[in-house]
């Protein structure tokens, strides 16, 4: 299929409007070809992932833009840069890069994209209407984006998501397309028993084990009797992006577009089902952590995704004024530390020993203590997949309560699953 | 056959460099580290392994939307795979090429091929044309 561009985009990707908008549409365009889409459609907003340093290349890109005179033409929120801008956490990324990382960030502020640096812009007031197309990056947002709240987007990749925000357009293409968005295989946990699927660590259990049976199709999950909760999905989602390409999913009975599984389906008999045993889940929960056995833990992880503020609630009820021996890491973004510093929840979390971490997390950049073959334990299946090549910690993986228990003992404290 | 035609997916510049055949699907971002090419993810089967200067066969892509912009990186500081070779089109990897380009700065070429025909080009020297020709060098 040929891409046809309107005068419009034609005249803009021509520098009517100058190089940063010429430059952002052509990247549009191209992008567009190359995924065979007949034409752009129009976005409502976009979710920017593109600002968090991975090496100069992206700074230089992010101002060329600026130095285009580009500015978004819709809603934008960012997503994690790799500093604290915030403050609350000591990020160990020395000069130049440093420099680069910040010079990065000014730029997407520039470009007219909101200082939010979360990668929970769900949870930050970016809640787009069921059924609009926008243009989201960050694989956990857009998972929640697309599956949670029912709006539009495929899984689009660092600039790809500014571009976009620029021209105001995305390639009409994937998920954009409700006939793309029909579950395909059926992902049943009936089997699992109530005990396990009630318990902390099911869904993101569950959701790593979906990412590597799904791939990149669309699924429906059935056997679920109630709600889990936005948290519980987020954590789902999240850990479904970081073992798969997964773009959407469907729970029958609770997201948006899944009234029932027949809706799910589109009424149309499933290529496949998983039958999902208690030794799957069981064997996918063994796999999110890559340390041997130790009899002492390093660092706690949490909020990967960014924590909301319940997850804090969930936190301050476990470690129930204790002080830790190993320090929690939180990570959050600052529209949650503005809602703890407005009743001196976080001063009085840090002096017992956690870490806040504002406007980014402990993968993306360096903030744990220099430790290769340390021992990170998290209950993010997001954090479990990426902690150990990002870096260097060996990964424990364990619920919340586990984790806190941990790290007031400064000894693994792993509760056995409910079988 | 030693040679086989692949479809260009993103065009770019021609070149030469050993086989490396991914044998699991992966992510570029947090999996590959963007300062040297080298294969970070512990869990995959070629974890240590460097995709820089290589002719990379690539099985699918999963997880990050970061995966662009290490592709990017890669590319700006000459750690790029001489080519990749992919069984699957994969919009967010791809668009570091096509960034690269709008850049300024040459992006090597990438081609799909069906990921049964990858294995013959395993730790073998392949050269790559512009116009999509895979072959072992004799």
């Amino acid at each position: 299929m040929t891409l046809e561009l309107s005068d419009d985009e034609r005249s803009i990707a021509a520098g009517s409007r100058g190089a940063g908008a010429a430059m952002a549409l052509r990247i549009v365009a191209d992008s567009a070809r190359l995924l065979g889409a007949p034409r752009l459609i129009p976005i409502e907003s976009a979710h920017i992932d593109g600002a968090l340093y991975h090496g100069d290349s992206g700074t230089i890109f992010a101002e060329r833009l600026v130095d285009g005179d580009a500015t978004v033409s819709v809603r934008a929120t960012l997503n994690v840069g790799a500093l604290d801008l915030m403050g609350c956490s000591r990020v160990r990324l020395e000069e130049p890069a440093r420099g680069m990382a910040r010079r990065m960030m000014e730029a997407y502020r520039k470009l007219g994209c909101e200082q939010s640096w979360t990668c929970a812009p769900y949870q930050a007031g970016h809640r787009p209407e069921r059924g609009s197309d926008v243009a989201w990056g960050e694989s956990n947002a857009v998972v929640f984006c697309n599956s949670v709240l029912g709006a539009r987007t495929n899984r689009y990749g660092d600039f790809l998501d500014i571009a976009c925000a620029i021209a105001g357009k995305a390639p009409d293409y994937g998920l954009h397309r409700p006939e793309n968005r029909r579950a395909t295989i059926v992902f049943d946990v009936s089997a699992l028993p109530a005990s396990f699927l009630g318990s902390e660590i099911a869904w993101p259990v569950l959701g790593s084990l979906y990412g590597r049976e799904i791939g990149n199709a669309v699924g429906v999950v059935t056997g679920v009797s109630a709600d889990p909760g936005e948290d519980a999905l987020k954590a789902f989602g999240a850990a479904a992006a970081s073992s798969g390409a997964v773009g959407l999913f469907h729970i029958a009975g609770v997201t948006p577009e899944a009234q029932d599984v027949g809706t799910a389906l589109g009424g149309v008999a499933p290529e496949a089902t998983i039958h999902v045993t208690r030794e799957m889940a069981s064997d996918a929960q063994s796999r999110l952590s890559t340390a041997g056995k130790t009899e002492t833990i390093d660092a706690v992880a949490i909020g990967s995704p960014h924590l909301s503020l319940a997850e804090f609630d969930m936190l301050e009820n476990f470690i129930a004024g204790r002080r830790l021996r190993v320090p929690i890491h939180a990570c959050t973004g600052r529209h949650v530390v503005s809602e703890l510093d407005r009743a001196g929840r976080r001063k009085a979390l840090e002096e017992l020993g956690v870490v806040v971490v504002a406007d980014t997390c402990v993968v993306v950049t360096p903030i744990l203590s220099d430790n290769p073959g340390g021992v990170l334990m998290t209950n993010s299946g997001k954090f479990a997949h990426y902690a150990p090549g990002n870096t260097g910690y060996s990964v424990l993986y364990a619920s919340l309560a586990d984790c806190v228990e941990s790290a007031v003992s400064g000894k693994p404290f792993l509760t056995e699953l409910a079988r | 056959m030693n040679t086989v035609g692949g479809e260009v997916l993103v065009a770019g510049l021609g070149g030469a460099g050993v086989g490396l055949v991914l044998t699991a699907p992966i992510s570029f971002w947090g999996g590959i580290d963007p300062a040297s090419g080298r294969v970070s993810d512990v869990r995959h089967p070629e974890h240590g392994a460097s995709i820089a200067g290589k002719v990379i066969f690539l099985p699918g892509t999963i997880g990050s939307s970061s995966a662009s912009a290490v592709l990017l990186e890669l590319v700006h500081n000459g750690h790029a795979p001489a080519a990749l070779i992919l069984h699957e089109p994969d919009a967010i990897l791809l668009l570091g090429l096509i960034v690269a380009r709008e850049m300024g700065w040459p992006p090597p070429v990438a081609l799909r091929l069906d990921r049964g025909n990858f294995d013959r080009f395993s730790g073998r020297r392949v050269s790559v044309t512009s116009d999509g020709m895979v072959q072992v060098e004799a």
